[in-house]
């Protein structure tokens, strides 16, 4: 991987709140889900920035409010030195060029009436980049390069497995020569064995293009195996975030530890010596977050500051940030 | 080891439009009392339908259990009667589902839910099937049972559900629990957490368990025996320990190596198997995993290969003898 020092993305303090309302003439917000609350973080150019956690925990409407999908409530997002959040729509649209999304459903996400070569050709056109003829030939390429036979340009979406239409989707996303592509669960609706084909792919891309990733994962797995950095998120919060190797060797938050700890290991002996936490109850509501550090609910360390004071988010060695009165 | 259940050359078939679909050709596996036995296998390989098959909870038409047989009990489960396999169903071997939301009816009470079975299957009296239920749902650690008795389905958590499943299947004090994906909706913390109370319910109940998934490392830390399926077949069974150390089926191996590790860093890229799983119109004359597999002979085109023993207790559907690398003979 050739990560560079050159940030591509910064993200600063971004809160993305839904609010809830009651009535149906006189309508008044009652409360909010606090999907995101306040995270801050840098994307490196050429690097794989792991976004973990479990459902729920905000990563999906990160993803999306770094793309201007949902306006996030306030922060910044500085992409290549544009703060995106205060953009008019117009330059907001040139910019959406150099970031693009592959999503989680490769079923959803891909209109049936459109053929792949359509869908594939659609964001040239949009954008005025190329005419007809153009896109075609384009679509070809992308096909090529995405591992699809280029015939496949006049068939539908419902004549292709999950792992082909995936690939669809990434050919589409790579189509403006994105610098940022932003994966929001791309491998989780697809089988083992189509997994490693997607996995194997975007890292091939990622060399060739120098692409920056953003990968939205909760397979903890293969987040490690992606991913050079890694950043965990729980309940609308990054509790802790470091280079792979550092955060799967030493994870500090308390989160980290007990997640690292439930993802299951295909090696009986492995599973047999391994010692793990288990979490008692449920991930607690996101509109009524609880006070002090939203983790203390579950937390087996939690003391009388956990539930007085907000843990600063700090970095506590090179690189390693981590949210936890307990930690260091 | 008293064996429990013993299923014999089980087929079933769904006629579709396109065809005739053989979505389980011919499968035979035992359970052994107090054993689990983990059946893998990527969706579409016939996994579900297989115990589906067994406790004849298959859709006819299309779907229809062409042959085999499965020993229970002395009794064959695919020649009893309706009411037969009602009784069975409920109370001597019982099923945990994927989706909790879908397997409830939303419109009962989680304690009318769990009561009836009781009062049908073990002639309980009304309130003694409440309290035995209340027991229960402590048992799997659902927090104030007796106040959550009158609460309704889609008030609980997608974890919390799950237990209350568990509940339901275990109030009769079944000899096997069969669960399919049980653990593939929930997040990993939760999953965690199912799992351990699955495996001290197993130690304090004694009961035998069939685990279905896709999910090579849970079955890891919980199975006893594992069975791989691919197309309808199962083409690799043995030991836990046994296949994950010493796979002898090329699906197994690319299966195992496609797995990046939560404990180890990869150095090397992920291995993937390229293509996609058949849906079979027939009874292949060739090995259904030849298109995608690496060490192709030409014999793989004209015949499927047989289940058969390579090690003790170990048997595999292949071919070619992956410890030499070459044909057998």
């Amino acid at each position: 991987m050739t990560a560079s020092n050159e940030v591509l993305l910064h993200v600063e303090k971004l809160v993305k709140h839904f609010p809830i309302m009651r009535g149906i003439i006189f309508q008044k917000q009652i409360g909010a889900v606090h999907a995101v609350d306040g995270v801050s973080f840098d994307i490196h150019r050429g690097e794989t920035l792991g976004l973990v956690g479990e459902s729920g925990c905000g990563k999906t409407t990160t993803g999306r409010a770094i793309l201007q999908l949902q306006k996030p409530t306030s922060g910044q997002v500085v992409f290549e030195g544009v703060n995106l959040v205060s953009l008019e729509k117009q330059e907001l649209r040139k910019m959406r060029a150099k970031m693009q999304m592959i999503f989680q459903d490769p079923y959803a996400s891909l209109n049936p009436r459109m053929t792949i070569g359509e869908i594939i050709g659609e964001p040239l056109r949009l954008h005025g980049l190329a005419d007809r003829k153009g896109s075609n030939e384009r679509v070809v390429e992308l096909l090529e390069l995405v591992g699809l036979n280029p015939s496949y340009a006049n068939r539908y979406p419902h004549e292709f497995s999950g792992g082909q239409r995936q690939r669809v989707g990434v050919a589409r996303s790579l189509s403006l020569n994105p610098s940022l592509i932003v994966c929001d669960e791309p491998i989780s609706a697809l089988d083992v064995s189509i997994q490693a084909q997607v996995v194997n792919l975007l890292e091939d891309l990622q060399q060739q293009f120098n692409l920056t990733y953003l990968f939205i994962a909760h397979d903890l797995s293969m987040v490690r195996h992606i991913s050079t950095r890694v950043a965990v998120m729980y309940l609308g919060w990054i509790v802790e975030l470091a280079s792979r190797e550092e955060l799967y060797n030493h994870p500090l938050h308390p989160y980290t530890q007990a997640l690292l700890s439930a993802v299951p290991i295909p090696d009986p002996v492995a599973e047999e010596q391994r010692k793990r936490i288990i979490l008692e109850g449920d991930v607690p509501s996101p509109v009524n977050p609880p006070s002090g550090c939203r983790f203390r609910t579950r937390c087996s360390l939690a003391a009388t500051i956990c539930t007085e004071q907000i843990p600063e988010y700090r970095e506590i060695s090179s690189g390693h940030f981590v949210a936890c009165h307990m930690a260091g | 080891m008293v064996e429990l259940l013993d299923v014999q050359n089980l087929k079933t078939h769904f006629s579709l439009r396109e065809g005739v679909v053989h979505a389980v050709n011919g499968v035979s596996f035992h359970l052994n009392e107090g054993e689990t036995l983990g059946i893998v296998g990527e969706s579409g390989c016939g996994k579900s339908v297989s115990v589906m098959s067994l406790l004849r909870l298959i859709k006819s038409p299309p779907g229809k259990v062409v042959d085999g047989k499965a020993m229970f009990n002395q009794q064959d489960l695919l020649q009893m009667t309706d009411e037969e396999i009602r009784h069975v169903r409920g109370s001597k071997i019982s099923m945990i589902f994927q989706d909790p939301m879908t397997s409830f009816n939303p419109v009962l009470t989680i304690g009318r839910q769990m009561t009836e079975p009781l009062e049908e299957h073990m002639g309980m009296t009304g309130r003694d099937a409440t309290e035995y239920a209340t027991k229960m749902l402590t048992t799997v650690g659902i927090p104030f049972a007796g106040e959550r008795m009158s609460d309704y389905p889609h008030q609980f958590s997608g974890g919390m559900r799950q237990r209350v499943m568990i509940a339901m299947a275990l109030t009769c004090k079944p000899q096997i629990l069969i669960a399919d994906e049980p653990t593939t909706a929930l997040d990993v913390t939760i999953q965690a957490q199912i799992v351990d109370l699955v495996k001290r319910l197993r130690d304090t109940l004694g009961m035998a368990i069939i685990w279905i998934t896709h999910d090579l490392g849970i079955i890891a830390g919980l199975a006893d025996r594992v069975a791989v399926m691919y197309a309808g077949y199962i083409i690799e069974e043995a030991p836990v320990k046994e296949l994950y150390r010493n796979p002898r089926h090329p699906y197994t191996t690319g299966l195992l190596r496609s797995l990046p590790r939560v404990d180890k860093t990869a150095q090397h890229r992920l291995v993937s198997i390229d293509g996609l799983p058949p849906v079979l119109y027939e009874d292949p004359a060739y090995c259904p995993f030849a298109s995608r597999c690496p060490l192709k002979v030409a014999r793989c085109l004209v015949g499927n290969p047989k289940l058969l023993p390579v090690g003790p207790e170990h048997r595999a559907a292949c071919w070619v003898d992956l410890e030499i690398g070459k044909e057998r003979q």
